[in-house]
């Protein structure tokens, strides 16, 4: 039904447009020269004034404003360029600010250590003499000791002898014949007893 | 019921009859929408340039964009020699643009939907590049009608075809902008006649039309504005730099 009505009226509308286009006006008005002359006349007034403004004193100043940007942006471009060189040298510097305090530190650390071991070598140095001179006079007292035990063991033995002969016989025998054969024991062998 | 859709196109006069001589010059319809697109351009865009700030607010920035979007197209299509008419091509596209859209608001007057206004545009713009062209080449601005490269047997023929096809540039300018205009209004108007004509009940598809149409129309009235600038500008560049 809708349907029906719609296109029922589309035909119609169609039907009544063409009545009117070939009825009223002749058809299109832009074809009716009455107002040729004027609309030519206000074109060429209007489109002639906003012509002159527009190229004399909007366009030009467009122009320049879009060129003071150009440039202000490319002297803001420059500038941030330079300081990041500026800034570029200065992180080298630091860096081998940087750099050359390491080696310093580390010739110091050398230094030091070179210095420590030196003093520990010349103090062990002392130390070693020191020691070799106490070894040297504890071996000195041993030799003199070795040199002198002889004679104390001959004396010990005579001593000893006597003793246990006095217990064994019971009867004093002569000190000086003992220590003629302790003596003699010793003479005979005397390396087997106190050499190595 | 539907009004004719062609009275929108009716001039008639506002205020009293002026006449110079037996000129009828009297402020029109037609002459008041010329007036008030001259004064929207040149409201804007002296706005748009009357500070310079590095960071454009937005009518500046409408203001930028257009100049640099018509100077981009000139130097697109017709080179570099086509700067000193970068004003008149400029002035051109936003009067034609500006007409074209102010039509589009309903109860406004479309000034491109009439033949005599485009083809005045048209054949000022066809007479100027002409003169340009003479001025630029002298008579060899007439080699412009005989191609390179074509048999001397075609000759006559290409050469009869080339003078047609220049000397109908005025009018296929003009006709273009002004059927385009025409018809969409025009188109506009049916639908919208439609829409009373069958009521609430089958309304809404012609009106769901209907506003499909205006985008439609809105890209049209932008597009053809950039078409006549765009024609121009190839019209200049014949004239300018003589390809043949």
């Amino acid at each position: 039904m809708i349907k029906k009505i719609f296109f029922q009226s589309i035909f119609f509308n169609f039907f009544f447009l063409k009545e009117v286009f070939s009825a009223e006006s002749g058809g299109m008005p832009q074809l009716n020269p009455e107002f040729w002359i004027s609309q030519i006349f206000w074109l060429s007034l209007t489109f002639g004034i906003l012509y002159i403004v527009l190229s004399k004193l909007i366009l030009p100043k467009i122009s320049a404003n879009l060129e003071l940007r150009k440039s202000q942006i490319q002297e803001n471009i420059e500038a941030a360029e330079k300081q990041r060189q500026s800034s570029e040298t200065k992180l080298k510097e630091y860096e081998e600010i940087v750099a050359k305090s390491k080696i310093e530190a580390k010739n110091i650390f050398k230094d030091a250590r070179e210095k420590a071991l030196k003093n520990i070598n010349s103090k062990r140095k002392t130390l070693d003499q020191q020691i070799d001179e106490e070894i040297k006079k504890a071996e000195k007292e041993i030799d003199l000791l070795k040199k002198n035990a002889p004679e104390k063991i001959n004396k010990i033995a005579i001593e000893a002898s006597s003793e246990i002969l006095k217990k064994l016989i019971g009867a004093d025998v002569n000190n000086s014949s003992i220590s003629a054969i302790v003596d003699d024991l010793s003479k005979k062998g005397g390396d087997k007893y106190y050499g190595n | 019921m539907a009004a004719n859709p062609m009275t929108q196109f009716e001039v008639y006069r506002i205020g009293p009859e002026i006449k110079i001589g037996s000129f009828d010059i009297s402020f029109t319809n037609a002459s008041l929408f010329m007036v008030i697109s001259s004064l929207a351009i040149l409201i804007i865009f002296n706005l748009g340039s009357k500070k310079n700030s590095l960071l454009p607010n937005k009518i500046q920035l409408l203001a930028e964009l257009s100049y640099t979007f018509v100077s981009k197209m000139i130097s697109d299509t017709a080179g570099s020699k086509a700067k000193p008419y970068f004003a008149f091509i400029f002035s051109l596209f936003m009067f034609v643009l500006f007409c074209n859209m102010f039509g589009m608001i309903p109860y406004t007057f479309t000034v491109t939907s009439h033949i005599i206004v485009t083809f005045v545009l048209a054949a000022f713009i066809f007479i100027g590049v002409t003169i340009i062209g003479f001025i630029k080449h002298g008579f060899g601005y007439l080699k412009l009608f005989v191609p390179s490269g074509v048999p001397v047997v075609l000759l006559p023929l290409i050469v009869i075809i080339e003078i047609i096809s220049y000397l109908s540039r005025p009018i296929s300018l003009s006709v273009r902008l002004f059927a385009n205009m025409m018809a969409g209004h025009t188109m506009m108007k049916v639908f919208g006649g439609f829409v009373i004509s069958l009521g609430i009940v089958g309304g809404w598809l012609p009106l769901s039309f209907s506003v499909a149409l205006t985008g439609l129309e809105i890209l049209v009235a932008f597009l053809q504005a950039y078409v006549f600038a765009i024609l121009t500008c190839i019209y200049l560049n014949d004239a300018l730099n003589l390809h043949h």
